[in-house]
Formats: C-alpha cells, sequence, structure tokens
C-alpha cells in the first residue's frame, strides 16, 4: 500500500459525486426547457375568444379551439368510465388471488398491455370499431385511450391493495362477513387514496394521448356532442396545426400545448399530492 | 351465500377478459396482416422499396429507422438516467429533496408526446440545423439525430425510476461492509452496488428501450419523414410507428392497409418480447 | 356445576403436509375463561383459528373433526354464520382504519348487510363499548376514526366490536402481547368481568397471565392436548412431566 493512493481515492470519489449531480441536474433542463419555450410562445395566444370560440377556415386568422377543448373531455370521461371499474376489480382480483399460478400470467398479460406502443392500440381501436362501423369516432377513441388507462389503474389498485395489513381482512372475516362485501366495505375504502393516484395518474395519461386518436376519434372542425361521429380533441389538434404550413397555426399549436400543458400537469400534480396528504 | 359466489365469478370473468383482450389484439393483427403476409412473405422485413403507387411494400427502412433511433436514444440516456438512479439513492441523503427531485424526472415523462414533438420541431429543430451548417452537414434540422435526442428525453424517466428502485434495494449491511473495510463511496457503489443491482439496472434499459421503439407522436414529429433507409445519423427517416402514424389514414388499397398493420403487428411482437423479458428480470430480482 | 357450550371433538388440523393439530378432544364451559397455553408453535392459534373456521381461508389449509357449539356442529352451517357465532380478538390491534369508532363497533352488522335503526345501532354501540370499558374514554369522540386511538384503546375497540355481534363465545388471540404493562392490566381485568356475561377462549404464552385470569388451563405442545384442568390445580400440582417443565420454565 502506498500512502500517495489515498488522495488519488478521495479525488475519484468526489470527481464521481461531481459527475453524478451534474449529469442528474442537465437531465430535468429539457423538463424546464420545454415547459418555458411552449408558455413563452404560447401564452399570448391565449384569451377568452380563443378558449371559447371554433377554428377559422385553413389559413384564416383568429379562431379558437372550443371544440377540441369540449372532445377532449368527453373522450377521456367516457374512457375513464370504462377503465375504472374493470381496472379496480381486475386489481382487487389479481391481488386476493396472487397465490394461483394463472394470476401471474394475468400478471405479464397486465404489463404487455401496459407496454403496446400507442399506435397499436389506434390500429386495434380502428379495426374493431372504426372498421364495423364504417366511419370514425369519438367512442372508437374512447375505447382505444381506456385501453390505456386500464393497465394503469389495475397496476395501483393491486400495488396499494397488497399493502393493507392481512389482519385487516382476517378481522373482518371473523365477523362472520361475506367475501363481497370484505372487499367492497373494508379492502376498497382502505385503498382509495391510492386507486384515485392511480385514476389521476392515468387520466392525465390520456388527456395528452394523440397516436391512438389519430385514426379512431379523427378529428372534427365543429363542436361535435355525438359520440359516434368524429371529434377533435386538443393533442389531435396541436398535431395537424404544428405540422401544417400555417404560421398562424403554428402559434396555435403552441397556444393549445399551453393549455393541453396546464390540465395535464396539474392532474398530475394533484395525483401525487393527494397520494401525500392522505397516505395512511 | 349466492351474492358472494356472483361476485367471485366476476372477478374471474374480469381476469380473464384481460388474457382474452392480449389474445383479440394479437389475433386481429394477425388476422388483418394476412394479405401482406401472404403477398411479400418473409421478404416484407428485407426489401427496401416502400412503393404504394405500384403497390410494392417492404419495412426494410422503418425497421432500421426504429433500430437506429432507439438505440441512439438508449445510448445518450444512460449516461444521464444511470447518474439519476445513483443520484437519488446514494447521494441526495435529503429525502424531501430528493422526492422534489424525483417528480421532476417522473413529470418529464408526464408531458404529452405531441408537446415534446412541437418543443422539438420548432425549438430543437432550428439548433440542430446551426449545428449542422457549422460542421458541414446538410442542415436539414429533422431527421434521426434529432429523433434520438427526443426520445432519449423521453426514455430518461422509465430506466431512471427503475435503476433508482433495484439500487435502493441493495441491503445496507453489503455496502457497510464495503465501507467499513476503507472503501470510499464511489468504490462500494462500483465493486458492491452496481454488480449487485446490474440485472435490475439492465432491464431498465430493456424497457426504456422499449418505449423507444414504439414511440410514435414526437417521433414523427421531428423524423423527417422519408421513407428510405437512412444513409447518415443525420438523414431524415421513418421509424415504424411513425410511419403507420403518417399513412394509415391515407391507405387506399388493401394491401396498403395490410401492410402498415403487419408493421403494427412486428411492432407489437417486438415489444411485448421486451417487456416480458424485462418485467421477469425485475420480478427475479426482487425476489 | 359446570355447563359445556363448545365441544371439540376428534379434531385435526393440517397445513400443507404438516398436521399442526393432532387428535383434539377439549370442552369449554360456559361463562369461564379457558386459557390455551403452550410455548409458540403448539397449535394454539391454530386451535381458535379452527374455532371461527379462520384456518380454512388459507388455501393449503385442511381439517377434520368436529367443533360442536351447543349441539350445532360449526362445520356443517355456513362459514359466515359460524363465524358471526364465535367472536375473535386478534394480537395486534387491526380497527377498520377508514371507519369511524362507532361504525367500527357495528362493522359486523354493516359488513353482514344486517339493517338496523338508529336507536338500535346508538344502543348497541353504548353497550358494547361500555362492556369494553372503552366508552367514558370515546363517548364524545364517537365519529372520529378508530386508529387514532392508543394501542389499548384499540384492542379495547376490537373488543367491543366483536362483543356487539353478541357471540356465545368469545376468542382473543394474545391480546395483550402487543400492549405495555398498564394496558395489558386495564385488559386482564376487562377479561374477568366479561366473563360474567360470555365464554371466553385466551390464548397466550404468558403464564403468569394464564394464572391471574383463567379459571381453566389446556396445555399444548407440538401439536397435543397434554392437560387439561382448573387453572389453579394444574399451576400447583401438574399430572404431566411436560407441563411441569413449562411452567418451570424449562421448555418454550
Amino acid at each position: 500500500m502506498k500512502k500517495d493512493n489515498i488522495k488519488k481515492r478521495v479525488f475519484n470519489d468526489k470527481l464521481y459525486r461531481t459527475f453524478v449531480s451534474l449529469f442528474s441536474f442537465l437531465s430535468i433542463i429539457p423538463l424546464f426547457l420545454i415547459v418555458y419555450f411552449v408558455l413563452i410562445r404560447g401564452i399570448k395566444y391565449i384569451n377568452l375568444k380563443f378558449i371559447f370560440s371554433m377554428p377559422k377556415p385553413m389559413g384564416e386568422v383568429g379562431g379558437g379551439i372550443f371544440n377540441a377543448i369540449i372532445g377532449s373531455f368527453i373522450i377521456v370521461g367516457i374512457s375513464a368510465l370504462i377503465s375504472i371499474p374493470i381496472g379496480i376489480l381486475v386489481g382487487v382480483f389479481l391481488s386476493e388471488y396472487k397465490e394461483k399460478k394463472y394470476v401471474e400470467i394475468i400478471k405479464i398479460l397486465v404489463d404487455t398491455l401496459q407496454g403496446i406502443p400507442s399506435i397499436v392500440i389506434g390500429i386495434i381501436a380502428y379495426l374493431w370499431i372504426v372498421k364495423p362501423l364504417r366511419h370514425f369516432s369519438a367512442l372508437s377513441g374512447s375505447i382505444a385511450l381506456s385501453f390505456i388507462m386500464l393497465p394503469l389503474v389495475i397496476k395501483a389498485t393491486e400495488e396499494i391493495l397488497n399493502l393493507i395489513p392481512v389482519e385487516i381482512k382476517e378481522a373482518a372475516y371473523a365477523l362472520g362477513a361475506p367475501y363481497h362485501r370484505i372487499v367492497l366495505k373494508i379492502l376498497l375504502p382502505s385503498a382509495s387514496v391510492g386507486i384515485l393516484t392511480g385514476i389521476l395518474i392515468g387520466i392525465s395519461r390520456i388527456m395528452g394521448e394523440t397516436a391512438p386518436l389519430l385514426f379512431t376519434a379523427f378529428g372534427n372542425q365543429f363542436l361535435n356532442l355525438n359520440i359516434l361521429k368524429p371529434m377533435s380533441t386538443i393533442p389531435y389538434l396541436i398535431y395537424v396545426y404544428a405540422t401544417s404550413p400555417y404560421i398562424e397555426w403554428h402559434n396555435q399549436a403552441f397556444a393549445a400545448s399551453t393549455i393541453l400543458i396546464i390540465i395535464v400537469l396539474s392532474i398530475n400534480l394533484f395525483g401525487r399530492f393527494v397520494e401525500k396528504k392522505w397516505k395512511m | 351465500m349466492r351474492k358472494d359466489r356472483a361476485f367471485k365469478i366476476i372477478l374471474l370473468l374480469l381476469g380473464l377478459l384481460i388474457i382474452i383482450l392480449l389474445s383479440g389484439i394479437f389475433l386481429s393483427l394477425v388476422f388483418s396482416s394476412i394479405p401482406s403476409i401472404k403477398e411479400f412473405g418473409i421478404n416484407f422485413l428485407f426489401s427496401k422499396t416502400w412503393s404504394p403507387v405500384n403497390n410494392k411494400f417492404g419495412a426494410l427502412p422503418f425497421i432500421i429507422g426504429t433500430l437506429l433511433t432507439a438505440t441512439l436514444s438508449l445510448l445518450i440516456s444512460i449516461p444521464f438516467s444511470l447518474s439519476i438512479s445513483i443520484f437519488l439513492s446514494e447521494i441526495l441523503k435529503n429525502k424531501f429533496i430528493s422526492k422534489i427531485f424525483q417528480t421532476f424526472v417522473e413529470l418529464i415523462a408526464g408531458i404529452p408526446s405531441v408537446i415534446v414533438g412541437l418543443w422539438g420541431l420548432f425549438i430543437l429543430a432550428p439548433v440542430i440545423r446551426n449545428i449542422q451548417t457549422k460542421i458541414g452537414v446538410q442542415p436539414i434540422g429533422v431527421g434521426i439525430f434529432t429523433a434520438s435526442i427526443i426520445l432519449s428525453i423521453m426514455i430518461i424517466p422509465y430506466s431512471a425510476s427503475i435503476g433508482k428502485e433495484v439500487i435502493s434495494m441493495v441491503p445496507n449491511e453489503v455496502k457497510e461492509g464495503a465501507i467499513s473495510l476503507g472503501a470510499t463511496e464511489f468504490e462500494t457503489l462500483k465493486i458492491v452496488t452496481l454488480p449487485f443491482s446490474f440485472k435490475g439496472i439492465f432491464a431498465g434499459f430493456l424497457l426504456s428501450f422499449g418505449r423507444a421503439f414504439g414511440e410514435t407522436m414526437a417521433v414523427t414529429m421531428v423524423i423527417g419523414n422519408a421513407n428510405r433507409v437512412p444513409v447518415s445519423i443525420f438523414s431524415p427517416g421513418q421509424t415504424m410507428a411513425s410511419l403507420i402514424a403518417n399513412e394509415f389514414t391515407e391507405a387506399t388499397t388493401k394491401l396498403y392497409t395490410s401492410s402498415l398493420i403487419q408493421i403494427g403487428l412486428i411492432l407489437f411482437v417486438i415489444s411485448m418480447l421486451i417487456n416480458i423479458l424485462g418485467r421477469l428480470i425485475i420480478r427475479r430480482f426482487t425476489f | 356445576m359446570e355447563n359445556v357450550v363448545l365441544k371439540i371433538v376428534n379434531l385435526n388440523a393440517y397445513y400443507g403436509e404438516q398436521r399442526v393439530l393432532k387428535d383434539i378432544n377439549l370442552e369449554i364451559y360456559e361463562n369461564r375463561v379457558t386459557t390455551i397455553l403452550g410455548p409458540s408453535g403448539c397449535g394454539k392459534t391454530t386451535l381458535i383459528r379452527c374455532i371461527n373456521r379462520l384456518h380454512e381461508l388459507s388455501p393449503k389449509a385442511r381439517i377434520e373433526g368436529q367443533v360442536i357449539l351447543k349441539n350445532e356442529d360449526l362445520y356443517q352451517i355456513e362459514p359466515m354464520l359460524a363465524r358471526q357465532k364465535i367472536g375473535m380478538v386478534f394480537q395486534k390491534p387491526n380497527p377498520f382504519p377508514t371507519m369511524t369508532i362507532y361504525d367500527n363497533v357495528i362493522a359486523g352488522y354493516i359488513l353482514s348487510g344486517i339493517k338496523l335503526s338508529k336507536d338500535e345501532k346508538d344502543r348497541i354501540v353504548e353497550e358494547s363499548l361500555i362492556k369494553s370499558g372503552l366508552w367514558n374514554e370515546v363517548k364524545d369522540n364517537l365519529f372520529k376514526k378508530g386508529v387514532f386511538l392508543s394501542g389499548g384503546q384499540q384492542q379495547r375497540l376490537c373488543i367491543a366490536r366483536a362483543l356487539a355481534m353478541k357471540p356465545e363465545i368469545l376468542l382473543l388471540d394474545e391480546p395483550t402481547s402487543a400492549l405495555d404493562p398498564v394496558a395489558t392490566s386495564v385488559i386482564e381485568e376487562l377479561i374477568i368481568e366479561l366473563k360474567k356475561s360470555v365464554t371466553i377462549i385466551l390464548v397466550t404464552h404468558n403464564i403468569s397471565q394464564a394464572g391471574r385470569v383463567s379459571d381453566y388451563t389446556a396445555f399444548f405442545y407440538l401439536g397435543e392436548l397434554i392437560e387439561f384442568g382448573k387453572t389453579t390445580e394444574m399451576f400447583t400440582v401438574p399430572k404431566n412431566k411436560k407441563t411441569e417443565e413449562y411452567l418451570i420454565g424449562k421448555i418454550g
């Protein structure tokens, strides 16, 4: 052992800390860059008129994105209605029967579902809904988005249920309670905060999804409330406007992105806040 | 108890629903790909020609485009995501600050893909164009390289959070053993912690590679949409996902649609394999 | 005059391949405290979990024999019905975290879907909390969450929750093992008070606790019932050598 060795080792240790800290901070810079540039370019076009009026025909100045805002909420709302109850019950199933072999397989399938590229989900909704009905529809978009939200709700429910102490469940059994009431009155209420967080994160995720909507909900220049007809959404509008050749539309894409970022990040942060605040 | 029975049956049926859903997805993709499979066979994977006008379809340019962008983005992301994993689990001792930092990292994953694409198209691409002018490459701005940077930003949170989890799982006694022998924290990390968690970290890279593989919107907006085999990392290209996004609604013939769906099938199968493999490694690691 | 209320006949319990209870025959007397005593792993918890049919919840479990409550074999009726007739209190206090104190007491009714009028509910809550000695401490906070009580109070809340169902038998599975000495003595006094109205089976590995509160003791060792008798007699002149060794601290 040489004496001067220690100096080099301490230096290496410092070097490692500096390197790791530096790269960590560099990696969150894009978050601020993206949010900053989108806001800076978008915020000046946002006013009540932009939010509450309809798009102008191609290339004309002015107009708003009211149809897309309404469309986003309708489509996301329907897919939440589909995926929340199913997702919670599948989560209960996975956590309650976890010692069974076939449940292990279903768990892997849920992971697989979560890993399917969103564009492929779009193809599936196209094949299953659009093709038989022979036209694009908001409903097909909702179904596509619910495939994306479903695994998120399932996993949130399963994970939080696994954290509930077995004694709580046994106490309910010892009182002579039937199984379905133990699940509905004891387990799910105890897990409600965690499930709510999962739901909110899931909603914030599908609120920003575009790819599954390209050939399902498609888009619509007009305000449409019929879920069997094509419907516009904010992310779809951003894509179409951003890739168009009109500067006016580019600016509106930034404005719409500002609105979308605010909606998505607030739902996401609210979900995290809920989890922190009311966690048992 | 009839209600109890019914409830258990409902749970079981919903579990079954997941199996049916996944097999349904797979079978639908296979079924709709049949015309293309029949017409082109295995050559579909190796043909460079994608010509809707002549009804000739080959996926090679998009397979190469996808592999290139996904690999490049993974390589770019590794130093960053690994740093975050180590930073969060080993260096930041303050729990509160660590939590805030982690939230920032996760929020990156929360930004809608189309907004990252918008930013890439209007903010990042011009910067890349300037760089390209300086180094004497044809200044296009968009292309494989830009798409890879955008992708790497998007996948960092995934491998970072998995890496953080597995590194945190290394038992404290093992680390303290090394420290008590006089090792520095860096040496402990190098000799004890990283080898111990290597498989899990690898699985994290694998899963984020899978993400990059299937990511659609942001890539579609910045890759340049050129249906040919890219000649350099700066050339415009096309990934499998961006091709489907661009052309699916324009596909007029049955064979054209079927070829696009077959590309979807390839995406599905590969991402499924990557996912299952990654999850299996992580599961084995945690027990 | 002792009156047999519960009869365990040729009971064998298995967990997987392992036989954890071997040919148990035991009679429990009405309004008495019977202690199930023995070192850990002797099958005492399994025994009481067989009485209220919790043992069968584990997928590997199997049971043979009879558990007869007042001429009715508990294994011939719906498990839920059996569990309603037998109350149970666990090692660690486990009030339902999302429920108020009030709802925790009537949880058995809520869970079984038994509808009660407001008056009935109020009456049951008050009666049960008075019986468990908790009424004076919580009567002003009935609608707060049960998890904010101290450990000893939580355990008495769990006793009230079991009593509310008016069980024939109350099973106590090492109810003081998670409590401090003061809370423990409160529970022990409560046990002596409660036996006026309900038959109690107490599982413990604490010999002096068994001596303080119980009328009868059944000593278990490695899944077998070694000796049963009046606590005072067994603790002074044990008939079996194993019992003697355990009581003087040689095994366990």
